[in-house]
């Protein structure tokens, strides 16, 4: 059980391990290192036997300088043995084992006895794998978005492997990608329409949903729950359905190529959405509230607008962000409905953008970069806001 | 008195209502309705711009005869099948000018031209020349006679409001040879990225659920994919993914784990042998999957995680009095609780990724083997300008939806009562 129990804690830390190393490398590789290979065998053989010796030292030495002497151990191995790389790359290595052996730290002979501690192990490496896994899968993304939009084509071209920043070629030619998309590919004009739309869609959406939701929140009339169910069966419908008819009815309105008829369905899709949220926090303000304001003869314009709007001001800007949010992504829509530049949106503007082959990348992470950026701005800045109204209503998409 | 009170409750809603009704109505089920009418209908994009008549003037001077002016109105039918019936046209022209020769279709009175041209069929083309002269001999604003518009007016059919129906749209959707195909890979790529997208919202929860340093940093992390803008991260896959120069495939082969770059979003099939079995998998729409998934686990992320911080503590703390492992505790106590989460999450996930048009289109534009129903709404739509063909298969997304979720309810109506 003991010896059973030791090898498989030594093969799960070496997997993690032998993960945090390749990750390592990796990052090396993109920052314009030529590694060639993931020596997983050495590296395999150092980690168990690391692990195998750590758990046999445990007791004898202090854990700070066991960490010191591992790290060192390996980076020595693998950094200067192995391959000959700049100075920095072994002080990640160093950093990346130090972490390594502070985690296993916490396992020794007497916990290893105790019943289920192979699953718990297992548990516990997983998580860490998990967190690490996860966030490089997706800031790598973002991450290459950033810096590709800093490069030049050449560069490009001939290192697709070096995402290295180069500070010291000036702040003009590091932002050269996006003077020349605001100078010669108009995303001035597109970021100005993108906002008019997004900001109109927010302000028509909380004029009709704001009365719409307070009515199915407090008040009874016929067609009450008809209303209340029919407006989460429309947020399920696929909006690829509306597409055809609305084209051809737009087309003939001639609302096609304009703002108007962008407010329009945005407005029309955002709006179930905002009522679901807004009448579900309406329902918490206490009653008492407006059975005084009645009794003071107040209108329902009246109690909207002096008792409802100023109590639930967190709920009305977390329906603004999300409707805000909505519009701003939007892309199908503005697919269908716009084919004259001097009326794109953002997003549309980037997909004509790529339309043609000769666009430079850098020019389209460029683009990609501003369309982004506003929005994960919003959501890391009022992320408390929006987190409680996702699972209340989730996002479309 | 309470009457009176119910009553204008009553009034007081539908007031309040009534615009958001409206214009959801206006945009959303109307044109359902609209979309049912236009599949029985043949119909391409160029018909449904209403035909016009329309007129181009001309004005050009006689040579020596200054006070006289030539007119040439350019005149034709907008549309390229269809007539239109009882054309008229009107312009005005100054106070001075009288006209030299009228035409027999037309007509001068208080220096306003009316002219009755009757039917024009389509693609109709005329010039037509009206001479004029000024009475007092003064000189002639060219310009000034230039900016004064031709009122031109007309009748026509609206192609979309007869009634000529026909069946032809949906016997071309159903039993054209790809619908199969075009069905597994809806199938295929909804279900996979529906379950895949599961899956990784329930590793993801039960990992931010465990105490770590950078607990809400990772958790805003993770909803990053489901809230930056479609066309930005598909761009920028469609980069890292590139056979000649995008990031994976030189990664792949700096490290040797391939030796030529795989074209993952612009091949069609790969070979892959697995314990001897060789097999074709699917490549790009695997990779459109994946995208897929990577989008939108976040939403099962936190609808799952949400469900996990409102468990009972002690129902884990029992399980520890009784010695359970953490694996046990998972499928044992987890699980079973975030069960009728995952099967809402499944529902709304599989009902978005059906009818998800954004995703495939910007990656493959529907090539190499990833045409989804969708796809091909704007495919036959707008591709092909067949507008009745993309009504014909847009209505068909809708019923296989509806059956969907009749047969889900009906499954979903029987596990309850079972239990």
């Amino acid at each position: 059980m003991k010896i059973k129990n030791t090898i498989l804690f030594s093969l799960i830390a070496t997997f993690f391990l032998i993960f945090l190393v390749s990750i390592w490398k990796i990052l090396a590789t993109l920052q314009g290192l030529t590694i060639k290979t993931f020596n997983i065998e050495i590296i395999f053989i150092i980690g168990f036997l690391i692990s195998l010796f750590h758990l046999i030292f445990n007791d004898k030495i202090k854990p700070i300088y066991k960490s010191i002497i591992f790290s060192s151990l390996f980076v020595i191995f693998d950094g200067y043995l192995i391959q000959k790389l700049p100075l920095w790359y072994n002080v990640g290595t160093f950093l990346i084992i130090y972490f390594f052996v502070s985690k296993i730290n916490k396992y020794n002979f007497t916990n290893l006895k105790e019943e289920h501690s192979t699953q718990v192990i297992l548990f516990d490496f997983l998580t860490l794998f998990g967190i690490l896994f996860f966030s490089f899968v997706i800031l790598f993304p973002f991450y290459m978005m950033l810096v590709t939009s800093f490069k030049t084509q050449i560069a490009l071209l001939v290192n697709p492997l070096d995402f290295s920043i180069n500070f010291g070629q000036g702040l003009k030619d590091l932002f050269n990608s996006y003077f020349v998309i605001f100078k010669s590919y108009n995303f001035g004009k597109y970021i100005i329409t993108s906002t008019i739309v997004s900001v109109g869609t927010v302000i028509i959406t909380l004029l009709f949903a704001i009365p719409a939701a307070y009515a199915v929140a407090r008040l009874n009339f016929f067609g009450k729950t008809f209303l209340s169910t029919s407006i989460l069966i429309i947020y399920m419908f696929p909006a690829i359905v509306l597409v055809i008819p609305l084209y051809t009815i737009f087309s003939q309105l001639g609302l096609r190529n304009s703002i108007e008829g962008l407010l329009i369905v945005y407005t029309a899709t955002t709006l179930p959405v905002a009522i679901y949220m807004l009448q579900g926090y309406f329902k918490s303000i206490p009653k008492e509230l407006e059975e005084a304001a009645i009794l003071d003869r107040l209108s329902w314009f009246g109690i909207i607008t002096k008792i409802i709007i100023p109590l639930s001001i967190p709920a009305i800007s977390s329906v603004a962000l999300y409707v805000f949010m909505i519009a701003w992504n939007e892309f199908l829509f503005s697919l269908m409905f716009l084919d004259n530049p001097n009326s794109f949106t953002l997003s549309r503007a980037i997909q004509y953008l790529s339309g043609d082959a000769e666009t430079p990348r850098q020019y389209l992470m460029a683009g990609s970069v501003i369309v982004t950026l506003p929005v994960l701005f919003i959501f890391v800045y009022f992320e408390k806001y929006l987190v409680s109204g996702l699972t209340a209503g989730s996002v479309k998409g | 008195m309470n009457d009176t009170l119910a009553n204008t409750e009553k009034k007081t809603a539908y007031i309040l209502t009534l615009p958001a009704v409206l214009l959801v109505f206006a945009i959303i089920l109307f044109p359902i309705f609209a979309n049912v009418w236009i599949s029985f209908k043949e119909v391409e994009l160029k018909d449904i711009r209403i035909p016009e008549p329309r007129a181009k003037k001309i004005v050009k001077s006689i040579a020596e005869e200054t006070s006289k002016i030539k007119i040439l109105y350019k005149l034709r039918n907008s549309s390229l099948i269809q007539e239109i019936r009882d054309v008229s046209f009107q312009d005005n022209f100054p106070k001075n000018f009288e006209i030299v020769n009228l035409d027999p279709r037309c007509d001068y009175k208080n220096y306003n031209l009316k002219c009755e041209f009757g039917n024009w069929p389509a693609k109709y083309r005329e010039n037509f020349q009206v001479i004029f002269e000024t009475n007092d001999g003064s000189k002639i604003d060219k310009k000034k006679l230039k900016s004064i518009k031709p009122k031109l007016d007309g009748k026509s059919d609206n192609i979309l409001l007869n009634t000529n129906f026909t069946l032809k749209n949906f016997k071309k959707v159903l039993f054209d040879n790809e619908f199969i195909d075009l069905l597994l890979t809806t199938f295929y790529y909804t279900f996979f990225g529906t379950v895949g997208s599961i899956i990784f919202g329930i590793l993801t929860a039960q990992m931010v659920n465990q105490k770590f340093y950078g607990r809400t940093f990772m958790r805003s992390v993770l909803l990053f994919p489901y809230v930056a803008p479609v066309v930005a991260l598909a761009y920028t896959w469609e980069l890292l993914l590139d056979p000649n120069s995008g990031t994976l495939n030189s990664l792949l082969i700096n490290y040797q784990i391939i030796e030529t770059p795989i074209n993952l979003l612009g091949q069609k099939y790969i070979e892959i042998s697995v314990l001897g079995f060789d097999f074709k998998l699917r490549l790009a729409l695997t990779t459109v999957i994946m995208f897929e998934i990577w989008r939108y686990f976040p939403l099962a992320f936190l609808f799952i995680l949400a469900r996990l911080q409102a468990i009972p503590k002690e129902l884990y703390e029992a399980a520890d009095v009784d010695g359970a492992s953490p694996f046990q505790k998972f499928f044992k106590i987890t699980l079973p609780q975030i069960t009728a989460v995952i099967s809402i999450l499944f529902m709304i996930r599989f009902i978005w990724n059906f009818n998800k048009f954004e995703d495939v289109f910007l990656l493959t534009g529907g090539a190499s083997g990833t045409r989804t129903l969708p796809i091909n709404v704007y495919q036959q739509g707008f591709a092909i300008s067949d507008i009745g063909m993309g009504s014909a298969v847009s209505i068909v997304i809708v019923v296989l939806l509806l059956m969907f979720m009749f047969f889900y309810f009906k499954l979903l109506g029987k596990r309850v009562d079972e239990n």
